[in-house]
């Protein structure tokens, strides 16, 4: 057994672990945050999605003992006594969740992708989004709340229809093909 | 989905990760960003008995400039590697690799220490490095040792580096406003390339056309003496043993690399 | 200002967003404490008679309480096919002398805490003796996966000796193909799990991730051989079903076996690798089509057979080709039609439903068939389908296979969704990039479509749901439903039906499921069935308890109950030109129970229909397509919430356009699974797909108050063929006339390359 200090929404933890205890069953199982959920099995589909010092994170790769020493923040630490996080409200008001089994993780990837790209074109959000997986919606609706969400978050300033030559995520040279 | 049991040690430094290693030999495995390592132990096609985290160690981490070379820590995630100011400038093409590896969440946590000690033919940065004509600083029992891109890649899954031996640091030459070109063949935006082509320099890397990242060097050589992008591109395929999948069989994996070997010719950033 | 018909956001976000939804995964029940943990070793080979289990390495390692096999479960009955199949082809829950599939469960392993499970699984040893594997949709009977049943074909709807010689006499043009319908996993985010346990009275309950607790609980109390009322199900909140998640697989029935004879608690949860190899996996049929007609355009002759791998046991495989048949005409005129349906066993996962369960496969092949023939006599497609759609009717029509369309306009459905993509706009895009020789082509592809939703019988004498509406002394309400919602919002809409009628506002209005002791009879959530019967029984019995009320009111007032205005600002009954003399509906539920329990019965299946466009580029070097727009008209009339309805067209679009591109569960020869990985199996993200443009469309039909038909299912109806279709049109100038679903980089690419001239291989069938 290894010992972890952690701080976990804002709150310190210290907990006797197996090694191979994943970051998603410490959350889950010895801390009770249960909104993560475990969707696969290879590190695929993003359910599990949490923020390991403010970066989005699939806790079902991570394990317990590696996160020592840091800050993790999960769905549940997002709302305040003031209500929803914006990306929060702007899921429910765009109806970006059905069934909700992706919710909290798409929600935490949402709030990691926006800390990065605070005014994300489109395409930029779907980009963003590749490693959160969804049955229920198509994806419409949760495109459209994470658009949304950008505009609330930059207090209403931002542009849902930005170009790219507007973002500030440039890594990608606009000539070159990426995919055929 | 659940790792076989193991015993875990947080190695204080370098050196002691390689105590570490001599002590235990194979029965242990270097875990960084866990984003090559961990989804084969979940699925138990990897069951090392002791994991030695050198994810915290701030001697393998930075970028920085030594004369005509970037010095790369192997413990450098993907998403600063793709963020990097320096990188963008003196190496895009490694910067952009970086950002095509996997997903935003996985780019927070992989690292290219660890993605080219995996050797994954498929993969990116392995392309990227053979590109370039980087190399890869590994330090072991017998002292530190610089292997190039090129010699790194041994088979399947299989590196030079031994058992016993810590990759620490990547050197990639500068090239700033050095046109390059990348092309990633895909399924889905996160899979791994059925086909990918890296080109700079007159140097052609090929991905998942072999058992480890190739150099195209018949088109090389046609580019050398003055052939055309489409008419070097018609050699990419020769000298590769592209493998058959659910993806694609051997036929079509080398009609795409002329394909994409085409494009990383004519469509250049830079 | 009605509430219906209005974007009301949904009441049950809240608690998705924030602390997630409680799937049983989830379940924290002081009745689970101390449960064990059940892990499954499943089959690593499609077809082998099991030699011998050694469990006794298992046993002896860390954790582990019990290790079950089929052996010990052989008091269970043996579980019959689904539908008028070979009744040799059974299953047992675990396998006792064969296994028939790679996944099939063939021990169970109870240990204390999950972390010990896969170690444990590790350890138990089956000595398996190979056989064939029996793969394809014409696997023969060399290799039988049923020695007692002396074939593998299990059974038939309609006869082949029915098919008639002379039904395309006179057609000018007659054009055959043979389609797969590909196999492909229903995969919702949240896989399979159960917990379950037995109280001191006997009683078991069962939580279980369900599409309909009803039918979850009878299916479970008659495999263990109970009284129905020995079971209770309970329904977490469930993430996505798509068809696969109705009535119970043989893993639950394990559990609860394990759970009684352990005396504890016990629990499962698959892992995703469980989930693409152990869920039923969805469509698997084969097409042979053939249509006939004139070169003016004119539809005359159609023929479907089918064949469908039902799988090693047969599940819904074993009645879904009877729906296809009923749909084998479509929403066309087509003067003579006939299908027949063969359905085989494979040594692969058995076939379950999956969103539109046999109706996509239906229309799958008649829009292939349709542009088949458009390409034949070199006619645009969307003409052929203007020139053959039954024309608009308002009275019910009758097909020639026994479905009663209700309402339907798919003339306007098409025209509709064509002005809404522009039609000729793209077109004379499509001629442009032609005439330019560009490597990157357009294609566009249609599919209209009807389909049958609310189908079934309940306890009514047609398609029934019942609903309990309660009004408490506090002002507050509940609604218990017999549907079963995973994703579909009933929370919302079932309050907004019920406010419209009661005043009583959404906020304050709670909705039950799920739970069989609170609610012993309904129909659950699939084939579209719930807001045209279950929002319908809500509206009824909220109407009821409206004239209960009244009666109790008048009374009250000594009023004639005609006299009687039922003010909803106010929610109470004031004498008519008397505001004064009220009663409160709080105040006769305060004096009485103020309860009604109603059963709304249909006349009928209803048919929602539409026109789909998708607009696909194809990159002809690579042969790589990428799908553009999706433009849509899915017409389930009346729309009670067009928020939540466009959310129902999105996810079924996603799915249609994915099952066209990329998706499918490939066997090898020997019946191996080689995309059992979210990493294999192509799971589109948001990068694979565009923002879709949906048109408006709302022909009610005259079946439900509401006049609402379903909508869960039609997106994933039209969208498939659309797509594969447009995929199809962006190479057709290039001589490809067929691409088999999904159409993958690599088979487009191989048509192109078939269909150039000199090139001798089959164009477009080939993996």
């Amino acid at each position: 057994m290894t010992r972890i200090e952690l701080t976990v929404n804002g709150q310190k933890q210290s907990d006797e672990v197996e090694p191979r205890l994943l970051l998603v069953h410490y959350l889950r199982e010895t801390l009770g945050l249960r909104a993560a959920n475990v969707g696969c099995d290879t590190t695929s589909c993003g359910a599990c999605t949490v923020l390991l010092d403010g970066k989005s994170v699939k806790s079902c790769t991570v394990l317990a003992v590696q996160a020592s020493g840091h800050e993790v923040t999960t769905a549940e630490g997002l709302a305040t006594d003031a209500g929803l996080h914006p990306v929060q409200a702007a899921f429910r008001e765009n109806h970006g969740l059905q069934c909700g089994f992706c919710t909290p993780g798409m929600v935490m990837a949402t709030v990691g992708l926006l800390s990065e790209n605070p005014h994300p074109t489109e395409d930029e959000v779907r980009a963003g989004l590749e490693g959160n997986f969804c049955r229920c919606t198509g994806y419409h609706n949760i495109v459209r709340a994470v658009l949304g969400a950008a505009d609330a978050l930059a207090g209403g300033g931002g542009s849902s229809s930005s170009s790219a030559a507007d973002s500030t995520d440039n890594t990608a040279p606009a000539s070159t093909e990426v995919t055929a | 989905m659940i790792p076989a049991p193991f015993e875990y040690v947080a190695a204080e430094s370098p050196e002691h990760a390689l105590q570490l290693l001599a002590e235990h030999g194979d029965d242990a495995k270097l875990l960084a960003g866990g984003h090559s390592l961990l989804p084969m132990m979940k699925l138990r096609l990897a069951t090392p008995e002791v994991l030695v985290d050198i994810g915290s160690l701030g001697d393998l981490a930075g970028i920085s400039v030594d004369g005509d070379e970037l010095v790369i820590g192997a413990t450098t995630r993907h998403a600063d590697l793709a963020a990097s100011d320096l990188v963008r400038a003196d190496a895009p093409l490694l910067a952009y690799a970086a950002g095509q590896v996997g997903d935003p969440q996985i780019r927070h946590r992989g690292t290219i220490g660890g993605s080219l000690s995996h050797a994954d033919p498929a993969a990116d940065l392995p392309m990227a490095v053979v590109a370039l004509g980087a190399s890869v600083v590994i330090d072991g029992p017998a002292g530190p040792r610089t292997v190039s891109a090129d010699d790194f890649f041994q088979g399947f899954f299989e590196t030079t580096l031994g058992a016993d031996e810590l990759l620490t640091a990547v050197r990639v030459p500068r090239r700033p406003g050095v046109p390059w070109g990348y092309q990633k063949f895909v399924r889905r935006a996160n899979d791994w390339a059925i086909v990918g082509v890296a080109a700079i320099d007159g140097r052609i890397a090929l991905a998942n056309m072999g058992a480890t990242p190739l150099r195209a060097t018949a088109a090389e050589q046609a580019l050398a003496a003055g052939a055309s992008a489409v008419e070097a591109a018609g050699h990419a395929a020769e000298g590769t043993s592209p493998g058959e999948d659910i993806h694609a069989d051997s036929e079509y994996r080398r009609h795409l690399a002329r394909v994409l070997t085409r494009r990383a010719l004519e469509h250049q950033t830079g | 200002m009605s509430i219906l018909g209005t974007r009301v956001l949904r009441t049950e976000d809240p608690r998705f967003l924030t602390t997630g939804g409680v799937y049983v995964e989830d379940l924290v029940d002081e009745r689970l404490a101390g449960a064990c943990h059940v892990f499954f070793v499943r089959s690593p080979i499609a077809h082998a008679r099991i030699t011998g289990i050694d469990t006794s390495a298992a046993l002896e390692a860390p954790g582990v309480v019990a290790v079950y096999t089929g052996a010990d479960l052989a008091g269970l009955p043996p579980v019959p096919p689904t539908g008028p199949m070979k009744p040799e082809m059974q299953q047992r829950e675990l396998a006792t002398d064969k296994v028939r599939f790679v996944g099939e469960p063939v021990a169970a392993v109870v240990v204390e805490s999950p972390y010990q499970g896969e170690d444990a699984l590790e350890l138990v040893v089956v000595d398996y003796d190979p056989l064939p594997a029996v793969i394809g949709y014409d696997p023969g009977d060399d290799t039988l996966l049923f020695e007692d049943a002396g074939t593998n074909v299990a059974g038939w709807w309609g006869k082949p000796a029915d098919l008639k010689a002379d039904l395309f006499d006179g057609c000018e043009v007659v054009v055959n193909q043979t389609i797969v319908n590909q196999r492909v996993a229903p995969a919702p985010m949240e896989s399979r799990g159960v917990a379950a346990v037995w109280g001191e009275d006997g009683r078991l309950t069962a939580w279980i991730p369900n599409q309909g607790a009803q039918g979850t609980k009878s299916a479970l109390a008659r495999m263990m051989e109970l009284e129905p009322d020995q079971v209770r199900v309970i329904t977490p909140d469930v993430g996505g079903g798509f068809g696969a998640k109705f009535g119970v697989d043989t893993e639950y029935v394990v559990v609860a076996w394990i759970a009684r004879e352990l005396g504890r608690p016990a629990r499962w949860s698959e892992t995703r690798y469980e989930n693409l190899i152990g869920m039923t996996h969805g469509r698997a049929q084969q097409h042979t089509i053939t249509i006939g007609g004139s070169r003016d355009g004119d539809v005359q002759a159609y023929r479907l057979e089918v064949v469908q791998d039902a799988g090693a046991y047969i599940r819904a495989g074993g009645f879904l080709p009877m729906l296809t048949r009923l749909m084998t005409s479509g929403p066309y005129d087509i003067p003579r039609a006939e299908s027949v349906a063969k359905v085989v066993v494979t040594s692969t996962t058995p076939i379950g439903a999956y969103r539109g369960a046999g109706r996509p496969e239906a229309s799958a092949a008649l829009d292939r068939a349709i542009d088949l023939f458009a390409a034949e006599i070199g006619m645009d497609p969307a003409e052929v389908r203007r020139k053959n759609l039954l024309p608009a009717f308002t009275e019910p029509h009758k097909t020639a296979f026994g479905a009663v369309y209700d309402t339907g306009d798919y003339v306007t459905g098409l025209q509709r969704a064509l002005d809404a993509a522009g039609y000729a706009d793209l077109r004379r895009e499509q001629a442009e990039r032609r005439a330019r020789g560009d490597v990157r082509q357009l294609g566009i592809g249609l599919s209209s479509y009807v389909e049958i939703t609310g189908m079934g019988e309940g306890e009514g004498s047609g398609p029934s749901e019942n609903a309990t509406v309660e009004v408490h002394p506090d002002g507050t309400a509940t609604i218990l439903t017999g549907t079963s919602p995973h994703g579909q919002g009933h929370e919302t809409v079932w309050a907004m039906i019920a406010s419209e009628e009661l005043g009583i506002p959404v906020e304050k209005i709670t909705l039950k499921w799920g739970d069989t002791d609170l609610i012993p009879k309904g129909g659950g959530t699939g084939g579209s069935r719930s807001l045209q019967l279950g929002g319908s029984a809500v509206k009824q019995a909220s109407q009821e308890l409206i004239e209960e009320a009244r009666q109790r009111a008048a009374a009250q007032l000594e009023a004639n109950p005609a006299d009687l205005v039922f003010d909803k600002t106010r929610t109470a009954f004031n004498v008519a030109g008397d505001p004064d003399a009220v009663v409160p509906l709080t105040q006769l539920a305060e004096q009485e129970r103020l309860l009604i329990r109603t059963v709304f019965t249909g006349p009928g299946a209803t048919f929602p229909f539409g026109t789909h466009v998708a607009v696909v580029e194809v990159d002809t070097e690579t042969g790589k397509p990428t799908l553009l727009r999706m433009v849509t008209v899915d017409d389930a009339g009346t729309l009670l919430n067009p928020l939540l309805a466009e959310g129902q067209r999105h996810g079924g679009i996603g799915q249609g356009a994915a099952q066209a591109l990329v998706e499918e569960m490939v066997y090898d020869a020997d019946g191996n699974p080689l995309t059992a990985s979210f990493a294999d199996y192509p799971f589109v993200s948001a990068t694979e797909l565009p923002s879709f443009e949906l048109a408006d469309s709302q022909t009610p039909t005259t079946y439900n108050p509401l006049g609402a038909k379903g909508i869960g299912e039609a997106g994933s109806i039209g969208s498939t063929p659309a797509v594969q279709n447009a995929v199809i049109d962006a190479v057709a100038h290039l001589g490809v006339r067929h691409i088999d679903m999904p159409a993958t980089s690599r088979r487009v690419w191989q048509a192109i390359q078939a269909a150039k001239p000199g090139n001798a291989t089959a164009a477009g069938s080939e993996h």
